[in-house]
């Protein structure tokens, strides 16, 4: 039996038992549903902001926001969507599924998992507390310094930012050290490097982007920061700054950050499609190296979304040949995910469909990617709406479709029940026909010279139809979330009870039951090959066949007997202790960033509230 | 990984081996200092594209003195020889070993930030302010976050010196000692590394 110490319940546990039993929680299939769910009600958030961009813009001379309205909404559209959609929906996969696909009971450090996602939260709601307080951040995304200086950002629009990403900083980077050491330190033994599954490996190389990125970003924020609070004067160009400091900090981030968001969703299609195809993913080894050398490529093409600075042909060329070449390795794995496809006993699944499309549509993106790369094209393109509709191909159409393939092929796990099928195919096509009807008429746009970012425009321009349909397209878009969402809260309670392996998976997460046990495996795996589930199915057959079939018939789609539950006789499983200290911390964490726009005094009983919450963490027995 | 094993007993009892024989917490320590040269690297960046911008003075060849910070940076250096010595005492269960070096570890790393209390003082004093200029601006940013490491240093090398007066320090946690000593190893590097830059290079 699993032995879960009962945590030191206060007054709050003892009246809300639940509460804060998810207060307190260490569990990572937990704080995976908690990332999943905040960053969903999220979703839904900035996808309000962006039907509101496309109302505004529908026809010329809109009227339904105001000027600065429109700016707020566009800058924190795509904060949302980037920091609490994307990374925190990537965060839930790797919260649930990694520790299980690498035969873990958990992550390295329960308690900091806890904590990332109690920052993450925190951070989130300091940002999107800007529209409360009637100065939402309207910068940018990209805040360029010294547009960010107090005398042109003389309201706390810039300083929600600055704060809020910072904090936000603070939860990716502990997420990312976990993840780091977990995927190094606990895998189950024999599961070498090379017998990771793909989306581990997206992981890890994730982190390793986000413990590299990140601390230059932390800079550049923390720099502004002083120059706004303490009068610095790093990006004061009057005082002799360099006016394009913050765009190279900016930007040394901010293109590893795009890997950052698009390297998760292939790992999982990276999943989907063998699943589906019931053929191990072709060319294993050259997807794992493809992906490492995007990563690395990724930290030496920033100044490509600086080709209009102005940095000179030499700056300019070698940043388009490096750019260029980050085409090979992506080119080698959708190649490889189509030799997956090719040959496949392929099984048409909902999942499978979201990853057959994001190939499709990551590709379309991909290549308007390559002619950004070209500097003189990128000079015509630079700051038009064909920009919107490449980063649409490779956020929305790539990253989200991804995304949307792991929910349907995990959905089962985490809940034990089965999406319904015609209801998620019925979505696909909502999601697929909307965002081309949505994003493709963009590349004209741009084309025809429609900047990005202006609230209206005049009629006469020609670009009165493109816009429609675009705003058509985006209501398309919000249907099928409704779809999704109605799929998904009729499926919990009524949906089809799923078995531990309901697609005859290869991973190590449906060699348990539907949702596991609080300790994921009963026994530890020892992991002998790549697709062990599938290995252990074949070698069950095997033996089946030749003890000519008598008691043990249970062959492939049933529970593995090797890991089975039922042979779980009374051993002691131990389980880290819940844990209040990491929402403690959380809690300083975000009340000392909140000082800043209130009063210092507020900082300061945030630090002492993050000083006892670290201290009592020190001396919690870790369980 | 034969030689990691000697720490292994120093993680709580439960602990499972790990895939590559390293403790976790060590791991996760050399991938924050991983992290924390990033931090750093910028920040000495924006001080080298600084170099020579500012457009008013003081200048850093009118106000460094270079014996003072040598002085200062060699009693920092020598904090890393007392902590290499910390880690051995408690390795051999020399707790008094342990807690005399401890707290010569942070006594010195003590001195090296009044000595860049009165650095700053004395250099605010000859006109240059945080908000003076780009070398004000900088130098105090770079240098002050490095106090800040060093600041936590030492509360971390104090808290490990109180542990050990509770009984909590006994050999087999001699992990504990080394993963202070690894973060104030780095916060020692990172200050040559200033040093150099900022200080030595004209």
């Amino acid at each position: 039996m699993a032995t879960t110490v009962p945590p030191e319940t206060g007054a709050l546990g003892r009246v809300y038992p639940v509460l804060w039993s998810w207060l307190t929680t260490v569990d990572h299939k937990r704080i995976g549903i908690l990332y999943g769910t905040t960053a969903f009600v999220f979703f839904l958030v900035g996808g309000i902001e962006a039907l509101l961009i496309r109302l505004q813009l529908a026809v010329p001379d809109g009227k339904v926001v105001a000027p600065d309205t429109f700016n707020a909404l566009f800058t924190m559209h795509a904060l949302t969507m980037i920091f609490l959609v994307v990374m925190p929906l990537a965060a839930a996969f790797f919260n649930y599924v990694v520790p299980l696909l690498i035969g873990a009971r958990d992550v390295a450090f329960p308690r900091l998992n806890a904590l990332s996602y109690w920052i993450f939260l925190a951070g989130a709601l300091l940002l999107n507390a800007s529209w409360v307080a009637g100065t939402p951040a309207d910068v940018g995304w990209f805040a360029y310094a010294p547009l960010t200086e107090r005398p042109y950002a003389n309201t706390h629009s810039a300083d929600f930012y600055v704060l809020g990403l910072q904090v936000l900083g603070v939860a990716s980077l502990a997420a990312a050290f976990n993840f780091m050491v977990t995927i190094v330190n606990l895998r189950a033994p024999g599961m070498s490097l090379l017998r990771m599954p793909i989306f581990v490996w997206t992981t890890l190389i994730t982190s390793f982007l986000i413990i590299f990125a990140f601390p230059v970003f932390t800079i550049a924020v923390t720099l502004l920061l002083f120059d706004r609070f303490f009068g610095t004067s790093f990006y004061v160009v009057a005082r002799g700054a360099d006016p394009v400091l913050w765009q190279h900090l900016f930007w040394i981030f901010g293109h590893p950050e795009v890997y950052i968001l698009i390297l998760p969703p292939m790992g999982i299609v990276s999943e989907v499609l063998p699943t589906f195809a019931r053929k191990p993913l072709f060319g294993y080894p050259f997807v794992v190296f493809a992906s490492a050398a995007i990563a690395f490529l990724g930290y030496g093409v920033w100044a490509h979304h600086m080709f209009a600075v102005g940095l000179g042909p030499v700056a300019n060329s070698v940043f388009a040949a490096t750019t260029m070449l980050i085409a090979v390795p992506t080119g080698v794995k959708v190649f490889n995910w189509i030799g997956t496809l090719i040959g496949g006993s392929i099984r048409m699944a909902t999942a499978l469909y979201f990853a057959v499309g994001f190939i499709s549509m990551f590709i379309i993106g991909g290549l308007s990617g390559v002619m950004h790369a070209v500097p003189p094209v990128d000079w015509q393109q630079t700051d038009t709406y064909f920009v919107v509709a490449h980063i649409h191909y490779v956020l929305f159409a790539g990253a989200v479709l991804g995304l949307f393939a792991g929910i349907y092929y995990w959905f089962p796990k985490f809940s034990g029940r089965l999406l319904d099928e015609r209801l998620g195919k019925l979505h696909f096509w909502l999601t697929f026909v909307g965002l081309n009807v949505t994003f493709f008429p963009m590349h004209f746009l741009g084309v025809e010279g429609m900047p990005r970012r202006i609230y209206t425009y005049p009629a006469g321009m020609g670009w009165e139809l493109w816009n429609l349909v675009a705003t058509i397209g985006a209501f398309v878009i919000a249907l099928s979330v409704l779809v999704f969402l109605a799929n998904a809260f009729t499926s919990l309670r009524y949906g089809q009870r799923a078995s531990a392996d309901p697609w005859d998976g290869r991973t190590l997460e449906w060699a348990t039951s539907s949702p596991p046990p609080p300790y994921n495996f009963a026994r530890m795996p020892h992991i002998e090959a790549r697709d062990v589930l599938w290995h252990w199915k074949r070698e069950r057959a095997r033996r089946a066949r030749e003890t000519k079939a008598g008691e043990h018939t249970r062959i492939a789609g049933g529970a593995v007997d090797e890991l089975d539950l039922a042979t779980l006789r009374g051993e002691r499983i131990h389980l880290p202790r819940p844990s209040i200290f990491p929402f403690i911390v959380a809690l300083g964490i975000v009340l000392a960033a909140t000082g800043f726009i209130t009063s210092y005094v507020i900082s300061a009983i945030g630090v002492a509230y993050l000083l006892a919450g670290l201290y009592g963490w020190a001396f919690e027995p870790a369980g | 990984m034969e030689h990691a094993t000697t720490f292994e007993h120093g993680a709580a009892a439960h602990a499972e081996p790990t895939a590559t024989g390293l403790d976790n917490r060590k791991l996760l320590m050399w991938v924050f200092l991983g992290s924390e040269c990033l931090f750093f690297g910028s920040l000495i960046v924006t001080y080298l594209v600084y170099k020579g911008r500012s457009l008013a003075g003081p200048y850093p060849h009118e106000i460094f003195d270079i014996p003072y910070t040598s002085v200062s940076a060699f009693v920092l250096l020598m904090s890393s020889l007392t902590m290499v010595l910390a880690l051995a005492a408690i390795q051999r269960g020399d707790q008094r070993g342990l807690r005399i070096w401890l707290l010569a570890t942070a006594l010195l790393g003590s001195i090296f930030l009044g000595g860049q209390y009165y650095e700053f003082t004395s250099f605010v004093r000859e006109g240059l302010s945080l908000q003076q200029n780009l070398f004000g601006s900088t130098f105090f940013v770079l240098t002050g976050f490095h106090g800040g490491h060093v600041t936590i240093g030492v509360i971390w090398l104090l808290s490990l010196l109180g542990l050990s007066r509770m009984g909590l320090i006994q050999p087999q946690h001699s992990l504990k000692v080394e993963l202070a000593g690894l973060y104030w190893h780095f916060v020692d590097v990172v200050w040559i590394v200033i040093f150099t830059v900022v200080y030595l290079i004209p």
